[in-house]
């Protein structure tokens, strides 16, 4: 079975929530929706306090090319404009709105049943996608419409899906192709048409067998599709990884994907492109999962953006006694949490409750050199001389030893037998060296 | 739930730990034990327990009293040292210069240079050669075996395989394979020994390269010696891995993390040289044995091995399209 080349890891997958059906959320009575994302350059406030809105109507425009527009998830009462703690920890400026009924805007279709037809035109879509405030819902939060317009000379060849869900726990995106398989389909073709491409190639990790068996038998009605069941391997989901296990090409170092003619989509994000442009539906809502060992009710949740992610856990049978620490996403990669009163952003896949005794770092010891880390970085780099380096600042070495190239999965720091932290000096030196990168090219230009 | 914590991800972790992979060691080297136990008996117990017991305490008082911080012992690295030295000796060998070799493994080859982890050279090695210059007659007397041996200090000694091929004289490939003949008491059983190593290979504590290169790579040149001077050279390749300490040394001394390569290729490479040293040095008549040198030697190569030796980078070969 196909999988990615270099490293990676198999942690325990705890997918407790899997076959858990979608349940809607509650509506709150206010909503905070927050106007910024973790990539690129928050929206811009269209509407003032007092105003009345509807469910869809925008509220935020995008402010610049890697930049998305943002919707109400709400109808009601703009209450105000005001910071807002959000869940990367930061305070930044989101949208209030007191809730008063659901009144959606008249030009969203709210039936379900399924619209093949697809008579746009490539600019059309892309226009849709852009307008429907449209971003990665794998958690990078990157602009579709941004990904769907390569760049001047360069052509996309291949769209491969990202159907994988690696991170351990998380079933939102599983659950959703169970649900919604069809509609993720004609996401695919439109997606396809978008891109000018004939091939398209789903992605899907072999824990999900009864997603790939649904999709296999979708694929022999659309044309060009592909769907290819992927072994159990972590960071399947990175986007580099991905491409390697899909189709098998590999994006050069620093690199982007339409380098080797490749687009990755995640299939939340495809979802999201059909409702756009067959139903006319911006991105105010999705699927995240409520999960833990000792959560009471493990399940999948369909949130309206800005809801309070306490409101949420609330109906998922509150936070379990013995939690010690909370994460946003999944445990691999998500953020810990200092609080469940933020808003559910559109990044948001997840809460995940671990337990005391699991939330607490054991004692780093010295590295004894076993390699160990090295064998599972995905990106072929060597964790524990980059760390080394980190704390001796040494930061021309570790641009020479690829640092840059570290996807930040973490496979290292979760392997290794000393536990020691290097994903965190590797981020600390990441950091530094794209800065040092960054001014270098700045006094050049 | 009073307080909540915040750190960086990852937020799991495998539950791997330094105590664990010592612990799968050992446990791999069980079998030959047993087999040690079995054919030298009394001495191969008092050996053993010997070494493993001074060499945790002296870790234990070497941190305590003069480095004066936390003890290690409870990782187990300090008892695999001293079950690999044990591993290393002749089970008639007298209690003192097993002390004074435990000493010299874990005072001089671990501590002073930091403790674990920062040992350049493997401390159970630097000992055995310790004691094979200082002790040459009683590191080179080796016990000839007996079931359930009663005897300790005077079993009745012989030379070993490896001796004897430079004299001429063909080994029996099923008694090497078994452990009936003389020789270090944790080297003789050539099926107890790959016994553990398939082991740690199911445990994925190491991987096949270091030992399957140093293995394949002596096989290869003694064969090409046995068809250059077919003479002088009588053995036949399987016969000569399963002789002497090359097999201990090929999958439990030279895979010692802390002195080998960090990658898949530098493995391969610091295998071929301890191959390639092995046979140099046991065709010499003053050393039969030459795995322990040809392992020191290519550890003190590790460090630029690890500097030069990169691993596959992601998208490495790929060239991009203009």
């Amino acid at each position: 079975m196909r999988t990615f080349r270099i490293g990676g890891i198999h942690p325990a997958e705890n997918k407790f929530s899997a076959g858990q059906k979608i349940k809607t959320a509650n509506l709150p009575k206010q909503v905070a929706i927050p106007l910024a994302h973790y990539i690129g350059a928050p929206a811009e406030a269209v509407v003032a306090k007092g105003d009345i809105v509807k469910v869809g109507q925008l509220i935020g425009k995008a402010n610049g090319f890697i930049s998305a527009n943002v919707h109400a998830s709400v109808s009601g009462k703009v209450n105000k404009i005001d910071v807002q703690l959000d869940a990367s920890g930061y305070k930044r400026a989101a949208v209030f709105i007191d809730v008063d009924g659901d009144e959606w805007l008249e030009t969203i279709d709210r039936t379900q049943t399924v619209v093949r037809e697809c008579n746009l035109t490539k600019e059309e879509i892309i226009k849709k996608v852009a307008e429907a405030g449209i971003v990665g819902l794998g958690g990078a939060t990157f602009p579709a419409h941004v990904k769907l317009s390569p760049p001047p000379g360069k052509k996309a060849e291949v769209l491969v899906i990202n159907a994988v869900e690696c991170e351990p726990y998380l079933t939102c995106d599983h659950q959703l192709m169970l649900e919604k398989g069809e509609e993720i389909m004609v996401g695919i073709s439109i997606l396809m048409k978008a891109l000018d491409v004939n091939r398209a190639v789903v992605g899907i990790e072999n824990n999900k067998k009864d997603a790939i068996a649904l999709f296999q038998k979708l694929a022999k009605e659309f044309k060009g599709v592909e769907v290819t069941a992927l072994k159990v391997q972590y960071p399947q989901g990175g986007e580099k990884q991905l491409i390697d296990a899909a189709i098998g090409r590999q994006v050069p170092s620093g690199a982007l994907p339409i380098e080797v003619g490749a687009v990755v989509q995640n299939v939340g994000t495809t979802f999201a492109v059909y409702e756009a442009v067959q139903k006319n539906k911006p991105l105010f809502e999705r699927v995240m999962t409520i999960t833990g060992k000792s959560a009471t009710n493990p399940g999948n949740y369909l949130v309206r953006l800005g809801t309070m992610l306490s409101e949420v856990v609330d109906q998922a049978g509150g936070v379990p006694a013995d939690t010690g620490k909370i994460v946003g996403g999944g445990p691999m990669m998500g953020r810990s949490l200092m609080t469940l009163d933020v808003p559910m952003a559109k990044g948001s896949a997840g809460v995940l409750f671990i337990q005391n005794m699991e939330s607490l770092r054991k004692k780093m010891q010295t590295c004894i050199r076993c390699g160990k880390c090295v064998n599972v970085c995905p990106m072929g780099l060597e964790p524990y001389l980059l760390m080394n380096q980190s704390e001796r600042e040494m930061w021309a070495d570790m641009e020479s030893n690829k640092v840059m190239d570290c996807i930040e999965c973490g496979s290292c720091s979760y392997t290794c037998p000393s536990n020691r932290a290097l994903l965190d000096y590797i981020r600390f030196g990441k950091s530094t060296v794209g800065g040092i990168i960054r001014s270098r090219q700045a006094r050049k230009s | 739930m009073d307080k909540l914590i915040i750190s960086p991800a990852p937020h799991i972790h495998s539950g791997d730990s330094i105590s664990k992979n010592m612990q799968a060691v050992i446990i791999a080297l069980m079998p030959a034990y047993l087999v040690a136990l079995y054919y030298f008996g009394l001495g191969a117990l008092i050996v053993s327990f010997t070494a493993i017991v001074s060499c945790v305490l002296f870790e234990y008082l070497i941190q305590k009293f003069i480095l004066k911080g936390d003890t290690t012992i409870k990782d187990g690295s300090a008892a695999l040292t001293g079950l690999l030295l044990a591993f290393n000796l002749p089970s008639n060998i007298p209690i003192y210069i097993v002390i004074v070799g435990s000493l010299v493994a874990i005072g001089i080859a671990k501590m002073s240079f930091g403790g674990l982890g920062n040992n350049p050279f493997n401390p159970a090695l630097v000992a055995r050669v310790f004691l094979l210059i200082s002790f040459p007659v009683a590191m080179t007397s080796w016990p000839v075996p007996e079931a359930l041996s009663m005897h300790y200090l005077d079993a009745v000694t012989a030379p070993t395989t490896l001796r004897n091929m430079n004299f001429g004289v063909q080994p029996d490939t099923l008694n090497l394979l078994i452990g009936n003949i003389g020789g270090s008491m944790g080297e003789v059983s050539g099926f107890a020994l790959l016994l553990g190593f398939a082991y740690l290979l199911y445990k994925k504590v190491i991987s096949w390269h270091i030992p399957v290169s140093i293995l394949a790579t002596s096989a290869v040149f003694i064969y090409i010696l046995h068809l250059a001077a077919p003479e002088s050279y009588i053995v036949s390749p399987i016969d000569y891995i399963l002789s002497g300490g090359l097999l201990l040394g090929a999958i439990y001394m030279a895979t010692d993390y802390v002195t080998s390569p960090m990658t898949k290729p530098g493995m391969l490479i610091y295998g071929v040289g301890i191959g390639l040293l092995t046979v140099i040095i046991r065709i010499s008549p003053v050393y039969p044995e030459g795995v322990s040198f040809a392992i020191l030697i290519m550890n003190a190569f590790t460090p630029l091995i690890n500097t030069y030796v990169k691993p596959k980078r992601f998208g490495e070969k790929v060239k991009a399209k203009k």
